[in-house]
């Protein structure tokens, strides 16, 4: 067992973080505090692979892995969650499916553009009344013998605003249930597709979630992904992987509060010290690092198993709820540690506290992946 | 075209801390990195590269960990590496450094060599205009910046104390360019991946036909008489303010210490 970095991971990770460092970081206030995408960063993002970093050079990508991908999401999340995100469900969510279930012609059409980071990806599946209850699709898919017909609104949808191709799950045969389900690949200028209203959001604010409104949306017959029938598996595998991004993600949110941490508690004196010299201050800190250390750990073993094609599922849940549930306790000591400056916007962990939270809850609550995790052990 | 860069394996000086005691340089656990002056050099091919097509090869001389910056280079674009390794190359002063460079660059083809100005390390800038003299070619110090014209003519910007010079130059030629001089690229992802299938020639004492005389400690007649850490004078004082208030301050302080009246 060989838990060092490789050289190319060393590389890699020089790079992402002087990346992050000089042109993430420095905007992250500033999104946060206008709501704004960060198009200029994604521009920047795809002009170095980061965009497709998983997916062979033939098809756009970076001829990466899922463990490249992992750390570039930590690292970009250490210093912006939103920015973290808004590459984790372009390529998890939308660019992975199409890959690992798309046929030869629609990865030749949509990955090129995807992977390089020309066009921007979503996934649709969460609707008013099917959150966590995923089988309860209410938007329907009616085979119209030429094209497909598409009705319903998708909501709560990352990179929404600015996407050119969504993933978007739909029910084609209500009386069939979860195995009723199907996945279609559609383009944001199929005639009858809009976007709706934008969310107003506690934290990754800049992260352009809005509904995805389908109005006798025509997608042609080519478009569905994977077989009739199939999309609930579909959609649940796509959520395995992009639990493997969001556990990243909120990795490099935990790591980025506690690098403000640090450097906070060693400058700032109370009765004559640094708070980091008491030992409720070190006690602390040394659990929090534990368990950072123990969310990557597991964070980096799901995604070698993607790599390896070794089953993941459980693994991807675990690695999601331990390190969501260290980002928001992280987060919270963080401004507890910063005191009155923590609950101010001149300090990030602000920011980070709010960003935290989210990943308690999107692509699967901790709770579903308690419900995962006790599936494969009550098995 | 062909374009060498020389690049250079320096210790991080941002990161560098002194022994309090006997004020040398702490070099352990202080991170590696390519010297700034080269990989601005290092753009300048890039971007020549980009407009012209170009294959660049990087050189470096150093022990076989320098390889990491070769790794580096090809994931910014750049096309072939050597490395120098020899225990017979150790210990070089800036003209032993020069005569071991200039023994390989003579084995290559090349129109245009690129060096840095000068090391983060060492800040002598003696190693580019040596490679030029050994190696009897033009040479052009201090580039900001370098136009082609297709064929073998370079206008180039040249960085003096008063402002800058406008020459020209005919290739085969060595430029030593600033960091200042462009923003280099950031690695690509593609570049990584791709950086690790590439084989890097590592060249010896038998690859570069030079007087072994001419090489490492023994070809080195720089002697380093003395060195030390000049101490710090006083904790400096920031002042946030605007433009005017800051002159104000400064003529004040330079009045209080009689530089000017």
């Amino acid at each position: 067992m060989d838990f060092s970095l490789s050289k190319e991971q060393e590389l890699f990770l020089q790079m992402i973080r002087e990346f992050a460092e000089k042109e993430v970081k420095p905007l992250a206030a500033e999104i946060d505090e206008q709501e704004r995408f960060p198009m200029e960063t994604v521009k920047k993002m795809a002009k170095l692979g980061i965009m497709g970093i998983p997916f062979p050079v033939e098809y756009g990508g970076a001829g990466g892995n899922n463990q490249l991908y992992s750390m570039c999401v930590e690292e970009l999340s250490k210093a912006c969650a939103t920015t973290g995100v808004v590459v984790s469900a372009h390529t998890s969510l939308c660019c992975a499916p199409i890959w690992e279930h798309g046929t030869e012609e629609q990865k030749r059409k949509y990955l090129p553009k995807l992977a390089s980071g020309e066009w921007i990806g979503t996934f649709g599946l969460t609707e008013p009344n099917a959150g966590t209850d995923a089988g309860g699709q209410q938007t329907v898919a009616v085979d119209m013998g030429d094209h497909w017909l598409l009705n319903g609104t998708k909501i709560f949808i990352t990179n929404a605003a600015y996407s050119d191709v969504n993933i978007i799950i739909a029910m084609t045969d209500k009386s069939q249930g979860t195995r009723g389900i199907s996945a279609f690949i559609v383009e944001t200028k199929f005639p009858g597709f809009s976007v709706g209203k934008k969310e107003k959001k506690m934290g990754i604010r800049g992260s352009a979630t809005c509904e995805l409104i389908m109005e006798n949306c025509i997608v042609p017959k080519e478009n569905l992904l994977g077989q009739v029938g199939k999309g609930f598996g579909i959609a649940m595998k796509t959520l395995d992987g992009g639990r493997i991004g969001i556990a990243s993600q909120a990795l490099g949110i935990a790591q980025g509060a506690m690098d403000e941490t640090i450097k906070y508690t060693k400058e700032r004196k109370q009765f004559g010290k640094p708070i980091s010299a008491f030992q409720n201050t070190q006690f602390q800190l040394a659990d929090l690092e534990t368990k950072i250390q123990a969310s990557r750990l597991l964070v980096r073993s799901a995604a070698w198993k993607k790599d390896q094609k070794l089953p993941y599922s459980t693994d991807a849940a675990m690695c999601k709820l331990f390190a969501a549930e260290t980002a928001m306790e992280m987060t919270t000591k963080a401004v507890q540690f910063h005191g009155g400056y923590g609950y101010t916007r001149e300090y990030p962990v602000e920011r980070m506290m709010r960003d935290a939270k989210i990943t308690e809850i999107y692509e699967g609550t901790s709770e579903v992946q308690k419900m995962v995790i006790a599936a494969h052990i009550l098995k | 075209m062909k374009i060498i860069v020389c690049i250079k394996q320096v210790p991080d000086t941002t990161e560098i801390k002194l022994d309090p005691v006997t004020g040398t340089m702490i070099r352990e656990g202080v991170p590696s990195i390519m010297n700034p002056d080269d990989k601005g050099g290092l753009e300048m091919a890039l971007k020549l590269k980009d407009e012209f097509g170009a294959e660049i090869t990087v050189i470096t001389m150093g022990p076989l960990k320098a390889e990491a910056i070769i790794r580096e280079a090809f994931a910014m674009g750049a096309d072939k590496g050597v490395l120098l390794s020899d225990r017979k190359f150790a210990g070089a002063d800036t003209l032993a450094t020069s005569n071991t460079l200039a023994g390989a660059l003579r084995t290559m083809d090349f129109d245009i060599i690129i060096t840095g100005r000068q090391a983060i390390d060492g800040d002598t800038a003696q190693v580019g205009p040596q490679i030029a003299e050994h190696l009897d070619l033009p040479q052009i110090t201090y580039v900001e910046d370098v136009k082609y014209d297709g064929n073998r003519k370079l206008t180039v910007k040249k960085a003096t104390e008063e402002g800058y010079q406008i020459l020209e130059v005919e290739t085969p030629c060595v430029l030593t360019v600033l960091s200042s001089a462009n923003k280099a690229r950031y690695m690509s992802v593609c570049g990584i991946v791709e950086a690790f299938d590439k084989d890097i020639d590592i060249w010896g004492f038998e690859q570069i036909n030079v007087n072994e005389k001419k090489l490492g400690l023994g070809g080195s007649p720089t002697r380093v008489a003395k060195s030390f850490t000049r101490g710090a004078k006083s904790a400096g004082q920031l002042h946030e303010v605007e433009p005017h208030e800051a002159v104000e301050i400064i003529v004040n302080k330079l009045k209080e210490k009689f530089i000017i009246r």
